[in-house]
């Protein structure tokens, strides 16, 4: 029930961005959701899209740094206190959430939250005991 | 070993054998090289003033361009009377230079060209193949001597014909292939297109130099021909390949200190640096007769140390050629090697690292920037994780160097690379 994810290291994060979406609607990859960590010198971009593994070798051809990870979609309902709800017995479990962002749909009326921490197994067992709802990465890919 | 007697001399009798040499040498130029004359007169120092081995850092240096100006036989002892075999070297910079050996001096130049060949392993059973140029450069014909005083089997093929020289050493039965690093490389190459085994072949060693390599280059050639790599130094002016090699232990190359001396200084204020700090290389010959130099400046990054090595041999070792005095800058007073700096990446890195320094001035003060092509291994897809890459680096290169840096993790192939190689120095501080 993981999702992967590509994760591309941005020097000059303008330029490099527009030139990643060029390099992956030109290999006519989608991309799903999107998130950009940085900082004054660098960004991270990470990217869910419906071919990972290809995207990844396509980017690294065109000289990026990029690789594949894995992380956790979690499906919370879109009403207040909902994202709370998902993530409380993750922390009460000790696991260490390492980043989250969210992915836009438009089918539903769910939020959905991509999730990576350190301990990816046992996240899940604890979200299996607490009933919040992982999406498979085809489920997410399709969407 | 190849000389038992002379290799493992103890220390103190090495130092009195020294001292005793670098009289007789000394002397020599002195009486016999105008130019050691005038240079001696107008530094006020003579012979008899050296009066212990640590009064020969009295004595001014000889450099490259003094064998320029003094083209073709102005520094000889004694015109070519006794010399029965010249070498030359054009230089980039198009003025050749020439040097000269006596017979005396080719029988020493392969007495320690057969010092570095044991040290690799060779002996009278071996069949060497020997790819270096001949001619007029000292790489070819100085190890030939030397494998032939050992009396190994020589192939004395040069260079060129790729293909046929694999051939031959397969053929042949060649144990020990002594060429440049990046010829090896080739030949390695070769192999793997003409689909050979580097195991089918009989080649268990390699003995190379001429050209400064890395640790990291040793690990490839060793892999891809599957031999055990190791590395001669030498330079014309001073006498040719030979001029220190490894020994089993690989751990610094040892410098026959009963035919030379040799100091590590500051290159730029010309002071005699302790044991073990990285510096210029210089050396005095005290047993040469056609061309001594003394306290010659190779220009040659290195460092020695006099401790005691696993194999038995006393004399110093300097650590592998880092660089070149051209590539040095200065940073706030502080003299840095682009080698340096290489080495700290390598640690951390595990690969050839490409990187590129580029060094400005804000205000009064110099600044240095590191950027470092991120390899895979390095990556993380957290920021925390790169952060902690950064830091690692400036720590690493704040203690090594004494200076601080700032690092800046740059995309792969982002740094402009000539014949393979990055630019490794940008320097844009206004010239005074
Ligand atoms: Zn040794």
């Amino acid at each position: 029930m993981v999702v992967k994810q590509i994760s591309i290291f941005l020097e000059n994060k303008c330029g490099r961005m527009i030139r990643v979406s060029e390099v992956l609607g030109e290999a006519g990859i989608n991309v799903r959701a999107l998130s950009i960590a940085d900082t004054s010198d660098f960004g991270i971009l990470r990217l869910i899209v419906d071919r990972p593994d290809e995207a990844c070798s396509v980017l690294r051809e065109k000289g990026f740094m990029a690789s594949v990870t894995e992380v956790i979609a979690l499906e919370v309902p879109d009403t207040p206190g909902g994202l709370a709800r998902a993530l409380t017995p993750l922390q009460e479990a000790g696991i260490n959430i390492e980043y989250l962002y969210a992915f836009v749909q438009k089918r539903t009326a769910d939020a959905l939250i991509l999730v990576r921490v350190e301990n990816i197994e046992a996240a899940l067992q604890v979200l299996r005991e607490n009933n919040i709802s992982v999406i498979s990465s085809e489920r997410l890919y399709s969407l | 070993m190849w000389n038992k007697r002379c290799e493992s001399i103890p220390r103190e009798q090495l130092s009195r054998l020294q001292f005793l040499r670098l009289k007789q040498t000394l002397e020599a130029v002195y009486q016999l090289v105008p130019y050691y004359q005038q240079v001696y007169r107008d530094t006020g120092v003579e012979p008899g003033d050296i009066r212990s081995l640590e009064d020969l850092a009295k004595l001014p240096f000889t450099v490259k361009d003094d064998l320029r100006e003094n083209y073709p036989y102005g520094l000889f002892t004694n015109g070519l009377n006794e010399v029965v075999r010249l070498h030359s070297s054009s230089g980039t910079t198009g003025q050749p230079t020439v040097v000269g050996y006596t017979r005396n001096d080719l029988e020493v130049w392969a007495e320690l060209a057969a010092r570095a060949l044991a040290g690799a392993g060779a002996g009278r059973d071996s069949v060497v193949h020997i790819a270096y140029g001949y001619g007029l450069f000292t790489g070819g014909l100085g190890v030939h001597y030397g494998a032939e005083k050992i009396g190994a089997t020589v192939v004395p093929v040069s260079g060129g014909q790729t293909k046929r020289q694999v051939r031959m050493m397969k053929d042949l039965g060649t144990t020990l292939l002594a060429c440049t690093p990046s010829y090896a490389l080739n030949i390695a190459d070769a192999m793997i297109e003409m689909q050979i085994d580097p195991g089918e072949l009989a080649l268990s060693s390699g003995l190379f130099g001429a050209e400064p390599w890395s640790d990291n280059m040793r690990k490839i050639i060793e892999e891809k021909l599957q031999i055990s790599a190791f590395d001669i130094y030498g330079l014309s002016e001073v006498m040719g390949p030979g001029v220190a090699y490894e020994c089993s232990a690989k751990e610094g190359l040892h410098l026959p200190e009963d035919h030379f001396i040799a100091e590590i200084i500051d290159p730029v204020s010309g002071e005699v640096l302790p044991e073990g700090t990285a510096g210029e290389l210089v050396i005095t010959t005290i047993t040469k007769e056609a061309l001594p130099v003394i306290r010659y400046r190779t220009r040659d990054i290195t460092s020695l140390t006099r401790r005691p090595c696993s194999c038995g041999r006393t004399h110093l070792r300097i650590a592998k050629v880092s660089g070149r005095t051209d590539d040095m800058l200065i940073i706030r007073g502080v003299n840095v090697f682009p080698s340096q700096v290489e080495s700290v990446l390598l640690d951390i890195g595990e690969t050839e690292p490409h990187y590129q320094l580029v060094v400005d001035r804000e205000g009064a003060l110099d600044t240095l920037e590191i950027r470092v092509e991120l390899t895979e291994q390095m990556f993380s897809d957290k920021v925390k994780g790169l952060e902690g890459l950064e830091k690692l680096i400036r720590e690493e290169i704040s203690s090594l160097l004494g200076i601080s840096a700032r690092v800046k993790l740059v995309e792969p192939k982002t740094i402009p690379r000539s014949e393979g190689k990055a630019q490794r120095v940008i320097d844009r501080r206004p010239q005074r």
